[in-house]
């Protein structure tokens, strides 16, 4: 268990090293980086990279968004498998509807909770 | 008035005749890169570590193993949402730079944040609107990206 966490830690640290290391020597916006370590995601998952690393390191690299590409690239595989043409547009949706709908209904809910513009200090 | 136009003209000219490359640099602050680096490894890696240790509590709860890391995933958003909420996140997220922002948990924070910030503009073009702010981007291109490598899937699956 140990071993593991250890080695979550240190790709998961390191995937967000190589990102500040982004943001400081290219001036990428943030939204630029999220999209660009998404799509890197789909792209090791659909070269087939993105499983091994997850089977070796599991959080260390699903919780990085690179995990939420690599889904991505693993719903819609199982989408074509399944319903051939139809899957390449159920296929993405569908691999990140729970991260999508978290995000969007805890959001909706902090908006009905919590107060904004407490931009301060 | 008039003066104003004048000192404005007097500054683009000065600007113009110095290198603007040269000025800009003079003014930008060091760069603190290998602290920044070290606070975004540490953070990134405790958020990742975190997520691990999740995976482990869930596991012991018996729950079935494909959906161990969704709800992992699930919890940290949860989490996000509410440290954004009471302010804590972006406290933290001043601090940790990418640390902050590459782990799903950034990408709550990026969906929550907005929602909250433009709650005073109206529940539609205000928080349904600004939600998307950067989840609309991030969900766009996901999708894109795994259309297109879904075709590509499909066409050699018929091909090869």
């Amino acid at each position: 268990m140990f071993t593991k966490i250890l080695y979550t830690f240190l790709i998961g640290g390191g995937i967000c090293l190589i990102g500040q290391l982004l943001i400081d020597l290219t001036k990428l916006t943030p939204a630029r980086i999220l999209v660009g370590v998404v799509s890197l995601g789909v792209l090791l998952g659909a070269l087939g990279l993105y499983e091994p690393l997850f089977d070796f390191c599991g959080a260390g690299v699903s919780v990085p968004l690179l995990g939420f590409g690599g889904n991505i690239a693993k719903g819609v595989r199982e989408a074509v498998d399944e319903q051939g043409a139809l899957g390449i547009l159920t296929g993405p949706f569908t691999a990140a509807a729970a991260g999508c709908s978290a995000a969007l209904i805890f959001g909706y809910l902090a908006a009905l909770i919590f107060r904004g513009g407490r931009k301060t200090a | 008035m008039e003066q104003n136009d004048n000192s404005q003209k007097d500054i683009l000219f000065s600007v113009r005749r110095e290198n603007y490359a040269e000025r800009v640099k003079r003014h930008t602050p060091p760069s603190a890169l290998a602290p920044d680096c070290l606070k975004a490894f540490l953070i990134g890696g405790g958020i990742s570590a975190l997520g691990e240790l999740l995976a482990f509590l869930y596991r012991s709860l018996s729950v079935r193993e494909e959906q161990v890391y969704p709800l992992v995933t699930v919890t940290l958003i949860f989490l996000s949402a509410l440290l954004t909420g009471i302010g804590v996140y972006d406290r933290i997220a001043r601090h940790a730079g990418a640390g902050t922002l590459i782990p799903v948990t950034g990408f709550a924070n990026a969906v929550v944040s907005p929602a909250i910030d433009t709650k005073s503009e109206g529940p539609i073009v205000g928080v349904g609107a600004k939600i998307f702010t950067v989840a609309g981007p991030v969900i766009l291109y996901a999708t894109l990206a795994g259309a297109i490598y879904g075709a590509i899937y499909f066409l050699i699956g018929i091909f090869a």
